[in-house]
């Protein structure tokens, strides 16, 4: 199996009066379909290494390559570019553009990478939609939407440019146990049926138990 | 639509109010700096245009510009006889009909020579000082305007008669004399000739109706006691602007003093440059604060979407993107009050030509503000508003283009 992602030694330290420690020392690897959970207490660093992995943060020390390119020189439109293609996220709020119609906010990353045309946008994104069961509500806005199905259409917007690897924060962290469950099911399929790797935060560990391979992190260390 | 443009477009209409109120700000100054150009342009080309009626372009009089040398001056360079009082010149343009000829074959207008001396004109027994003008009557009228300005005879009736003067109305009043009646004009040289009056004008300068009396210019020549000359050529182009170097060419040729209108109204002219620039001023004062208007949307707006300037960002929009994003917004609200500012201007400089009023010291001239109708005026302001409304634009889209989405998304629970 290739590797997708592969760290070594990663740091992020804020540079405040009293210097906060977020992520000690991370050296992993991520190989394609995998489907990686990631565990650990509140305040642990789980989610800033997922911003580290996602290219949102920069790390203080230490490398982190991507798709085999080295992120450390890239400069911001080159990180903003590999994020377009090669990334999706699922935030545990949904995180969509409020103005934008469910389907638009799926054609959003697609109209920025520019790769299709308008009317394969269109239906790239019904299928998508269709395929997570929301075939009937794709020129609704968010706000019309419960929140299970907001997370999905998050999900679908995530795979709009068909990237290798989605990164979800806590993607069930604030659904009730039955929209957790459907998340759940789809990021799996995603991983099993579509090829993807999938790293997700979670607090739940029933869930963490369930996926290939687990990495708990305390005080910014994997245990 | 290009995605950027697209999502500029879907915050600006979501916010419709706001949008509207900055629009609007925007508009009023577009359209205010619009009318109020219109206005002062209009008014300043009016004045340029009625010097340039009543003057002539080219005033050519038999002065120097300094003293003549003395001929000791001309022999050895550096010698001077102090206390040398200069001959007695005869006065005038030396050899009249020579410099009118030569002038003739080359000027683009008219020219018309006349005599003017100082003197007094007496009716039984009121005396007033007067400016005695001898014109040529076929000439006058294509240097002079005064040909429009009589309220009783006509200017024609000059050459009616050999001893007909035409006095300002004013000057008539003063003398208690009326047409038909014989004056007698009085010269400093003390010869005396009696006139009929054949005409009355009243042109509007006060100074001139109450002093000017014109007679024909040989019945002027014999009351100053000066054969054939003249002292005074006016010229009146047909291309005002070409008068300074009409000036030029005439004063460097005839050796005679030739102001054009310009020289003649410098201070004028230099206060419109002044009245410029407090126009514009004021207009960038205005399109100022309509910048603060937008400045505070723009900034409204990017403080309200940090959370879409996360997503954004995170989905893989760069920096730059975010940028332009928000400056478009504020050049679309610029250019969408410039637009509206043109409507709103041109129908207030529409309304403004509408008004009339009389001038209430006379009672019968009515008057339409003068308002220009130019372009450049509606480009100007919409280079003042699209400009500012970039400016307010651009800082906060710095501003939000830098910002961490991290901190946002850490933020967002």
């Amino acid at each position: 199996m290739t590797t997708l992602v592969e760290t070594e030694g990663l740091m992020r330290i804020l540079p405040e009066t009293v210097p906060v420690t977020l992520v000690e020392d991370i050296t992993l690897e991520i190989r394609e379909k995998e489907f990686i959970a990631v565990t650990g207490p509140s305040g642990s660093g789980k989610s800033s290494l997922l911003y580290l992995l996602g290219l949102l943060d920069r790390p203080t020390r230490g490398t982190l390559k991507i798709g085999g390119r080295d992120a450390g020189p890239m400069d911001e439109r080159e990180r903003a570019r590999t994020r377009l293609e090669m990334l999706g996220f699922v935030f545990q709020f949904h995180f969509l553009l409020p103005e934008f119609t469910v389907r638009e906010n799926v054609e959003i990353p697609m109209r920025k990478l520019g790769r299709l045309k308008r009317e394969e946008m269109r239906e790239r994104a019904g299928e998508l939609l269709g395929s997570l069961g929301l075939a009937e509500h794709l020129d609704k806005r968010p706000d019309q939407l419960s929140g299970g199905q907001r997370q999905r259409v998050a999900v679908a917007r995530s795979l709009a440019n068909d990237p290798p690897l989605i990164l979800a924060d806590e993607p069930t962290g604030s659904l009730d146990s039955k929209s957790s469950e459907q998340v759940f099911t789809i990021l799996e399929k995603l991983v099993r049926d579509r090829g993807k790797t999938v790293v997700a935060v979670t607090h739940n560990l029933d869930m963490a138990e369930r996926m290939d391979r687990r990495l708990h992190i305390v005080d910014g260390k994997i245990e | 639509m290009p995605l950027i443009l697209d999502i500029a477009v879907t915050h600006i209409a979501g916010r419709g109010r706001q949008t509207l109120v900055a629009v609007i700000g925007v508009a009023v100054g577009v359209g205010f700096s619009i009318a109020m150009a219109a206005l002062m342009q209009g008014g300043q080309d009016d004045f340029v245009r009625q010097l340039v009626d009543t003057m002539p372009h080219v005033d050519i009089t038999d002065e120097q510009r300094t003293a003549r040398r003395q001929p000791a001056e001309d022999m050895f360079d550096t010698v001077a006889i102090s206390g040398l009082r200069p001959r007695d010149d005869r006065r005038g343009i030396i050899n009249p009909t020579e410099a009118t000829a030569w002038l003739e074959s080359w000027i683009p207008g008219r020219y018309a020579p006349s005599l003017k001396t100082q003197g007094v004109i007496r009716y039984s027994s009121r005396e007033v000082g007067a400016t005695i003008i001898g014109v040529e009557p076929e000439r006058e009228p294509g240097v002079s305007p005064i040909v429009e300005d009589f309220v009783q005879g006509s200017f024609a009736a000059l050459a009616a008669g050999g001893n007909n003067v035409l006095v300002g109305d004013t000057m008539a009043n003063r003398l208690g004399a009326g047409l038909g009646d014989t004056i007698t004009a009085v010269s400093s040289q003390g010869q005396a000739r009696n006139f009929k009056i054949a005409g009355l004008f009243h042109t509007g300068t006060t100074q001139r109706d109450e002093s000017e009396a014109y007679i024909l210019l040989k019945n002027a020549q014999i009351v100053s006691v000066r054969p054939n000359a003249i002292n005074e050529i006016r010229i009146k182009l047909d291309d005002p602007n070409r008068a300074p170097a009409v000036a030029r060419r005439a004063e460097a040729e005839l050796g005679y003093k030739a102001v054009a209108w310009q020289e003649a109204n410098e201070s004028i002219l230099e206060a419109f440059v002044i009245r410029n620039v407090i126009m514009y001023t004021v207009v960038g004062a205005i399109m100022l604060v309509a910048g603060f208007g937008i400045f505070n949307i723009i900034s409204t707006i990017t403080h309200e979407k940090a959370r879409d300037i996360a997503i954004m960002k995170s989905l893989g929009f760069p920096e730059a993107d975010m940028r332009r994003l928000f400056l478009l917004e504020g050049v679309a609200i610029g250019a969408g009050g410039s637009a509206l500012g043109w409507v709103l201007g041109f129908a207030m400089v529409y309304a403004l030509s509408l008004v009339r009023f009389e001038i209430a010291a006379t009672g019968q001239e009515m008057t339409h503000l003068p308002i220009a109708w130019s372009v450049l005026h509606y480009v100007i302001a919409t280079g003042f508003a699209v400009g500012s409304a970039a400016v307010a634009g651009y800082l906060p889209a710095r501003r939000a283009a830098m910002q961490n989405p991290v901190d946002i998304i850490r933020g967002a629970t």
